[in-house]
């Protein structure tokens, strides 16, 4: 099977000779190609449910559902936002013509309703940034040093800690809401900010021990050992030396913690009320005052999705290096 | 027949050349060593005898047939890696009849050639072991023996002992190239240790910088080397290298040392050279020995023992080492000054320019 | 003055002996060498001079100073590791100045900078001082590693196998410059090694290791020529010593396997049955030679040509000088240095 290179050109990188000939053009595009169509599939509900957040309120629950249609921003101003209906007898020409009118008031102005402050969920979209920030940042640093501890000292009991560690994550969340419902009760944390901080770096710690642990591991010893011998104490050994080192977990690990709280439902919906919920358990309650506003619903999500979505593409790098680099070991 | 043939091959990454284009003939059942510092490029051109690495340009030829593009499943070759990539799950046993399995061969054909290979590595006694529990030759026995178990038209070894302990390596060494003896199988051996090159090939691809600088026996290599490169890196230490200036018939040397050639070597260097001019000395340390009164002198500043023998690091003069090779018995004290000469049929010489050597027409 | 002697130090690891009561001495400006295999007990010992692990028993004892109590920053030792002693996130120039930027230190900037050039002068360096450590070759990042322990000026230097990851050209031409620098410092040096050329190069005294165990300590010369013990015969010398079981009968021996019969005067006071150690050089291959032999394998390299004779059953190798022209199947004769015998005996010491 002496075929000669399909490419006809000059192969100036490393691969292996399997890897460059024998495909027929047609094979390859017909494998793309399919590729692309199963994923367009898979994201239909996506790119359905960002369109949804342009509709207007008519075109959202329109049948035939419609393709394309005029975008309009009122589901992201309907969900930031308290308004009360004006009708043209209570006065909305004359607020229409008022020259300070910004270009939100506008838009619901022309659906006949009058902006009258920031809604609710405003309120509940700064508790998630305040909650899934500070548990973040709390489960990072507090694991940072549990991982170099366990992987630089001889702690008793090392295996068995680190198993009861990660046994946390091994049941979801939602079968011990229940208890720690009645116990945040008594203790008073019930509806708090400070509450629901905790149990979440409680929760995330696990993730954040195990994978900065396999990150150390990795930085060999004789790095802060020759620090040692050559006059440092270990601390600072360690900031001068291990921390630079363990960015890329630190990255990993802080998308990750980071996920997992702010996207989290069941303990936000269960522990807190008015004062600290946060945004995911809101969402659905928009659901039911007059009719399903599903444009707003859409806004919603997507408001929600996003962040999430840049912090994990700007840091997209050092997330594939770090969800494999403990694994192989030299 | 299992000759292995490159014909102009040249490897590239991106605008830098990893290999650059090299000819080069082997011939059924010979025991070619690729030897060079890392980086040279011998890994790479092995890799692309095996079909692991493409070629940039060039064919590859496995007994007349063009396998350039051939998938490396279908060139009949066996590799042997550095790190043994032995199965961690499998028995030895497991590891050694793989790849018969995969080839459908029949059962009971397996079972011998296994048992023959297994024999002859003396590894029968491991056939229950997994790999993690061998010593590093252990591993390396198992290595081999699944490598020739396939029965395949030409080995490929890719620094096969670099792993291992330096009492080891030796045994092995010993141990492969008797293995060859009788197996009489084509090999192309990696190394960038030039004491295995020089025990085990039969012939020597001296490499630097992606190109072949020499290819000769070890004989050829050692005493006819082709330029500076080879004369420095065969040999252990390799040859001393010492910049004079020729003139009139005699070569003055750094420290003040004056040293006439004979009269073949005088010819030949006014012949390539001309008269009154900058020459490269060669000579290896075992060529040089200590006599009472002569020429040629140098202050003593190490004394190393190597075992059966020592090794004088001598100062020509202040920037310039040569090294003398020395029996043991006799005291040289540091800082002493002493004569030595060098052996007429021994010496080489080179172009300073082009660091090649002068050769004999 | 920097004396360093070790005294009666063991080691466990859980149920594994690392060290066994190891005492030795390394004198004032002396290159003393710890040979042993992998696991012997060499980079452990290291780290307790060090100070990173703590002696079971035993005292490592610092110019008549007790180091018992010691951190490893006050003992004012230097170490360079096999490899990972570069920190990559900085320069040449900062990893060198790593240590004298130690808080406890207080070494004035410009103090520093001068003692780095010298160091970096000594060892060829200074065109690589500003590049980042992963830039480097592995002989350059060696060659900073000492570095970084010289300008330290330490009373001792620690050496772990710095030169077993180089290629072996590289290996030899840094182990010449290691020892030159070591004289020209003038700095008490304990390096450890597997590598038995570099023990019999480099050292002024070497001590072998094995499983914990220092079984002999002196200069490269004693443990060549006078070997405690069958461990430490085979394990100094290149091609390896020849062993072979002998029954004695007066003065005629019968060698075991081998086709020859040896017989000399004198050597009454032997044990009836003992191990005989001949050198590889000290067989040499004589067309006219006592004992014949047939050959099994020829090692050219270069300078001397090992030889692998088949005697009988069993194997003698032998060192011949030159190239030797000879291949698997000829047949040979050879003699044996009667002068250089080394005996062993049933527990494999000397005798």
């Amino acid at each position: 099977m002496d075929t000669s290179n399909s490419t006809g050109r000059e192969i100036n990188y490393a691969t292996r000779v399997d890897k460059v000939t024998f495909k027929s053009r047609l094979t390859r595009n017909l494998k793309a190609g399919l590729t692309v169509i199963i994923a367009i599939f898979v994201l239909i509900p996506v790119f359905w449910m960002a369109a949804t957040a342009f509709k207007s309120r008519a075109d959202a629950v329109a049948a035939p559902p419609k393709v394309f249609f005029q975008p309009s921003m009122e589901g992201f101003i309907g969900l930031l936002t308290q308004r009360r209906q004006v009708t043209v007898a209570q006065g909305l020409d004359d607020l229409k013509k008022d020259p300070n009118l910004k270009w939100y008031d506008r838009v619901m102005l022309n659906k006949g309703q009058q902006i009258v402050g920031t809604s609710e969920y405003v309120g509940y979209l700064k508790n998630s940034a305040i909650t899934a920030g500070t548990s973040t940042i709390l489960s990072v640093i507090f694991g940072l040093f549990a991982a170099y501890a366990f992987s630089r000292f001889p702690v008793a009991g090392k295996g068995d800690l680190l198993f009861f560690i990660l046994s946390t994550r091994m049941m979801p969340p939602v079968v011990v809401t229940i208890p720690i419902f009645l116990l945040y009760r008594q203790l008073g944390l019930y509806d708090t900010t400070i509450g629901l901080v905790i149990l979440y770096t409680v929760f995330n710690l696990s993730f954040s021990v195990w994978l900065l642990k396999g990150f150390i591991d990795e930085i060999p010893r004789e790095y802060e050992e020759a620090a040692l011998v050559d006059g440092y104490s270990r601390l600072q050994a360690f900031f001068k030396i291990v921390l630079p080192q363990t960015i890329t977990g630190l990255a990993a690990t802080t998308v990750f913690c980071l996920i997992f709280a702010w996207n989290e439902y069941a303990f936000a919906v269960m522990l807190t009320a008015q004062n600290a919920r946060t945004a995911p358990p809101s969402i659905p309650s928009v659901l039911g005052t007059g009719g399903i506003e599903w444009a707003q619903i859409a806004a919603g999500a997507m408001g929600f999705l996003i962040p999430v979505a840049i912090v994990t593409f700007a840091l997209r790098n050092y997330l594939l290096r770090g969800v494999t680099f403990g694994a192989v070991r030299r | 027949m299992a000759t292995i043939e490159l014909k102009n091959v040249v490897k590239k990454f991106g605008e830098k050349y990893a290999v650059k284009p090299m000819n080069m003939t082997i011939n059924d059942g010979e025991f070619v060593v690729l030897l060079g510092p890392s980086g040279c490029g011998k890994t790479t051109t092995l890799r692309m005898i095996s079909g692991l690495e493409t070629v940039s340009s060039g064919n590859i030829y496995l007994n007349g047939r063009d396998v350039t593009w051939a998938h490396p499943s279908n060139r009949d070759i066996a590799y042997v890696f550095q790190f043994y990539a032995l199965y961690p799950h499998l028995t030895v046993w497991q590891n050694i009849a793989f790849t018969l399995q995969a080839q459908s061969v029949k059962k009971d054909e397996i079972e011998r050639r296994v048992k023959d290979v297994a024999t002859l590595l003396k590894i029968k006694h491991l056939f229950k072991r997994h790999p993690g529990r061998l010593s590093g030759g252990d591993q390396q026995r198992v290595a081999l023996a699944r490598a020739l178990v396939r029965r395949p038209t030409a080995f490929l070894m890719d620094e096969p002992l670099g792993a291992l302990d330096a009492d080891f390596r030796e045994t092995m060494r010993s141990e492969i190239k008797h293995l060859h003896i009788t197996q009489k199988a084509t090999t192309v051996y990696v190394t960038h240790d030039q004491i295995e090159a020089m025990a085990m090939g039969d012939r020597i691809v001296v490499m630097s910088d992606a190109a072949i600088q020499q290819i000769g026996t070890p004989a050829e290599v050692y005493h006819d080397p082709a330029n500076l490169f080879v004369a420095n890196f065969i040999g252990s230490p390799g040859m001393n290298l010492v910049k004079g200036h020729y003139r009139a018939g005699k070569l003055n040397l750094p420290g003040g040392g004056v040293y006439t050639p004979s009269d073949i070597w005088k010819t030949r260097i006014e012949k390539q050279l001309g008269d009154d001019q900058d020459v490269i000395l060669g000579f290896r340390p075992e060529a040089a020995w200590v006599v009472t009164q002569d020429q040629l002198s140098a202050e003593v500043f190490l004394v190393e023992m190597n075992g059966s023998n020592m090794m004088l690091d001598l100062h020509l003069s202040d920037q310039v080492i040569i090294r003398v090779r020395a029996n043991r018995g006799v005291n040289y004290s540091i800082g002493s000054r002493i004569n030595f000469d060098l052996d007429p049929q021994m010496v080489r010489f080179f172009n300073p320019a082009t660091e090649a050597a002068l050769v004999m027409e | 003055m920097s004396e360093l002697i070790l005294q009666n130090i063991s080691k466990t690891f859980g149920s594994i002996t690392a060290l066994d009561e190891v005492s030795f001495t390394v004198n004032d400006n002396e290159f003393f060498v710890l040979l042993g295999p992998t696991g012997a007990g060499k980079s452990t010992t290291l780290r307790v001079i060090c100070g990173l692990e703590k002696p079971d028993s035993g005292h490592v004892i610092f110019d008549g100073e007790v180091s018992d109590d010691l951190t490893p920053a006050d003992r004012d030792v230097a170490i360079v590791f096999q490899q990972y002693s570069l920190y990559p996130t900085m320069s040449v120039y900062d990893n060198m100045a790593f240590p004298l930027r130690a808080p406890g230190r207080k070494v004035p900037e410009d103090q520093i900078r001068k003692s780095i050039e010298q160091a970096a002068e000594k060892l060829r360096i200074t065109h690589l001082l500003t590049r980042k450590t992963v830039q480097l070759s592995g002989g350059e990042m060696q060659r900073v590693s000492i570095g970084r322990a010289i300008v330290r000026r330490p009373r001792v230097f620690l050496m772990d196998e710095p030169l077993s990851n180089l290629d072996a050209k590289l290996r030899e031409s840094l182990r010449a410059e290691l020892k030159h620098l070591q004289k020209v410092e003038g700095v008490t040096t304990l390096y450890v090694t597997h590598d038995q050329i570099e023990a019999l190069t480099m050292a002024d005294r070497i001590g072998v290791l094995n499983r914990g165990k220092l079984i002999q300590v002196g200069t490269p010369e004693d443990i060549y020529d006078r070997p405690a013990n069958i461990f430490v015969a085979k394990l100094v010398g290149t091609p390896r010593i020849n062993l072979l079981a002998v029954e004695r009968q007066n003065d005629s021996w019968n060698i075991t396997g081998l086709e020859i019969n040896i017989n000399l005067a004198g050597t009454n006071d032997l044990p009836e049955s003992f191990m005989l150690g001949i050198r590889p050089e000290d067989v040499s291959l004589n067309p006219s030679g006592e004992y014949p032999g047939e050959i099994e394998l020829s090692e050219p390299l270069g300078v001397e040509t090992i030889v692998h004779i088949k005697s009988g059953t069993a194997e003698i190798t032998c060192l011949a000088h030159g190239l030797v022209q000879l291949k698997h199947g000829d047949t040979v004769r050879f003699d044996i240095n009667k002068n250089h015998l080394h005996y062993f005996d049933e527990q494999g010491n000397r005798i």
